[in-house]
């Protein structure tokens, strides 16, 4: 089977967000940039597949040049190969100029079997990617994976909603989105980081998968970004564990206004 | 005149309570603008659901009752919320951010070729177009955003928009649709994973556990503290790492992000992806034996002691409060 996954290059979790002078962008600079754990497990349960059932699996991301680190990343791990979608207007697009330059790149690599890409980028939050790509691809979808089984032609695949699961079922090729619970995604071993310095990773603009900038252009646009507000000080209560307890449930109550 | 269309998500016979929040949010978007609400609403047996829309503000409800569509299936669903915009060509429109909301509303964006902001937290009017404010990075920063050309397309977080006092009689026009139910992704089966317990993204109150609890075999303190709130419980990120509860429960960056009115953290420390999960939170308690802990840094509240001590007396107490005030 060809699995196709989708990788986004994000800020470390543990960053701290600062913004930029411009006021509608984070500060690049000194910011550790990881693959997003999200896509990991779409690495991870590409992998898998591929070792049941053989064939490859190809990344595809898209962004400046350090996102080549992101895909030597998946490779180490043991991806086949790799894409890089570089076009400073892809970069200033919005969610759907990336899916339209992701959905272009997807499809140089007919026929594959299943799209695999993390249920949400831990950064713009959107989550919007696995449906603009399954819409713009024309494949049906099923998003927020925590198990996923191949059969013949289908995948049968349980997906988390509000206070449980679903048990869904899809013809195939299909875009899925995966969700942690999923899998635990293996480390880069040494061999393995070696080896993916000698894979290929193609790298393509949008005019080469016959996008134009009209389609490009945004339809939403950050106008300002700030920091949250920061919070009032915190009030501490003393005392021994009940009197603490009481002297909360006063202030929840008589203060806060929340009981 | 400016229509904005809901997507009216319902569940078991009724519109979930988020789709509701949506269009009260609507109705004072559309009050602004001088314009009129429409809701979709999709399913088996439906029809009569129109009403309640129409008490929290709808004046048009785009019925499609249909037994082959009473699961949700999100082709079916796309292609009938496309149709809708397509036919009726609204200025906006909105979803909740819930499991079929986030399937369902990138879908339609990219059939129609529409901007879409995700899990917003506030909308406004500014020169009779929509501004938006959204989370990124899971709270650490917030970006107001713009739309070029319309539908302006948006899902709101559960639990931010104030639900309308509902006018019980308020006239609704409905419009009864038809359209192909085909998808080929389907719901085979359903099974509820946290049984009668409150989901975290829509709960008012959560008490959260970590580390502080030193192993899963105490862990039933933080569910017994919940019980006496009401509360949905949560978690950091480090013990559901280390197994011991159910990822689903995990509250932060790679978890869930959540704004309850109130929120209790025992035994969490405070990690980055942790704060950024919930600071956005009304009212914040935390329970910790380390007063420099950061957790401290974003509390109104704050309790330095040992969670098995603090834990037992305070859920003694809420119970007993509880209790006086039922």
């Amino acid at each position: 089977m060809k699995v196709v996954v989708c990788v986004k290059q994000v800020p470390d979790t543990e960053t701290r967000v600062k913004i930029a002078p411009e006021g509608n962008a984070i500060v690049e600079t000194d910011v550790n940039w990881i693959v997003s754990p999200f896509d990991e497990f779409a690495i991870e349960e590409a992998l898998r597949i591929r070792e049941a059932r053989g064939g490859e699996v190809v990344l595809v991301a898209a962004g400046p040049d350090r996102v080549q680190t992101a895909l030597r990343s998946g490779l180490a791990m043991g991806a086949d190969s790799g894409v890089h979608v570089k076009d400073p207007l892809v970069d200033a697009g919005d969610t759907l100029a990336t899916a339209r330059a992701l959905a272009g790149a997807l499809k140089t690599l007919v026929p594959f079997d299943i799209v695999l890409t993390g249920q949400q980028g831990v950064g713009g939050d959107h989550g919007q990617m696995p449906g603009l790509l399954a819409e713009l691809l024309d494949l049906p979808q099923v998003t927020v994976a925590v198990r996923i089984e191949i059969q013949d032609g289908k995948a049968v695949v349980e997906r988390e909603i509000e206070g449980g699961r679903e048990t869904w079922e899809t013809s195939l090729p299909a875009v899925i989105s995966t969700q942690k619970g999923l899998n635990e995604p293996r480390y880069a071993s040494l061999k393995g980081i070696m080896a993916a310095k000698r894979k290929t990773i193609q790298t393509v603009d949008a005019a080469a998968l016959g996008i134009d900038a009209a389609a490009l252009a945004p339809r939403l646009k950050v106008v300002a970004m700030e920091l949250p507000p920061a919070r009032a000080a915190v009030k501490m209560i003393s005392g021994d564990a009940e009197t603490q307890s009481k002297e909360l449930l006063r202030l929840l109550h008589d203060e806060a206004k929340v009981i | 005149m400016a229509v904005i269309l809901t997507f009216a998500e319902e569940r078991g016979g009724k519109v979930r309570r988020p789709a509701l929040e949506v269009v009260s949010e609507a109705r004072r978007l559309a009050d602004a603008l001088g314009g009129s609400v429409a809701s979709v609403v999709v399913g088996s047996g439906v029809g009569a659901l129109a009403t309640e829309l129409g008490s929290y503000g709808a004046d048009r409800v785009h019925v499609f009752d249909d037994p082959a569509l009473a699961a949700y299936a999100t082709e079916a669903y796309a292609r009938i919320v496309s149709q809708v915009v397509t036919e009726t060509r609204p200025a906006a429109v909105l979803l909740p951010f819930t499991a079929v909301g986030k399937d369902l509303a990138p879908r339609v964006a990219a059939r129609i070729g529409a901007g879409l902001a995700s899990d917003c937290v506030a909308l406004s009017v500014r020169e009779g177009r929509l501004e938006a404010r959204r989370p990124m990075y899971a709270g650490k920063a917030y970006a107001t955003v713009r739309w070029e050309g319309e539908p302006q397309m948006a899902t709101l977080r559960a639990n931010v928009f104030p639900l309308g006092a509902p006018e019980p009689g308020r006239p609704v026009e409905v419009v009864a649709g038809s359209a192909d139910s085909s998808a080929r992704a389907r719901v085979t089966a359903t099974r509820a994973t946290t049984a009668g317990k409150i989901e975290l993204t829509e709960a008012q109150v959560i008490v959260s556990g970590g580390r502080g609890l030193k192993g899963p075999e105490h862990f039933h303190l933080v569910q017994e503290l919940g019980e006496a709130f009401g509360a949905a419980v949560g978690a950091s990120r480090a013990v559901v790492d280390a197994g011991w509860v159910d990822h689903q429960m995990q509250v932060g960056q790679t978890g869930k992000t959540v704004s309850p009115t109130l929120y209790i953290a025992c035994g969490i420390s405070g990690a980055i992806q942790h704060l950024a999960g919930m600071s956005s939170s009304k009212i914040i308690v935390a329970i910790n034996k380390d007063a420099d802990a950061p957790i401290f840094k974003v509390a109104d509240y704050g309790i330095v002691g040992d969670a098995f001590e603090v834990l037992p007396k305070l859920t003694e107490a809420a119970r007993a409060y509880f209790a006086g005030k039922g």
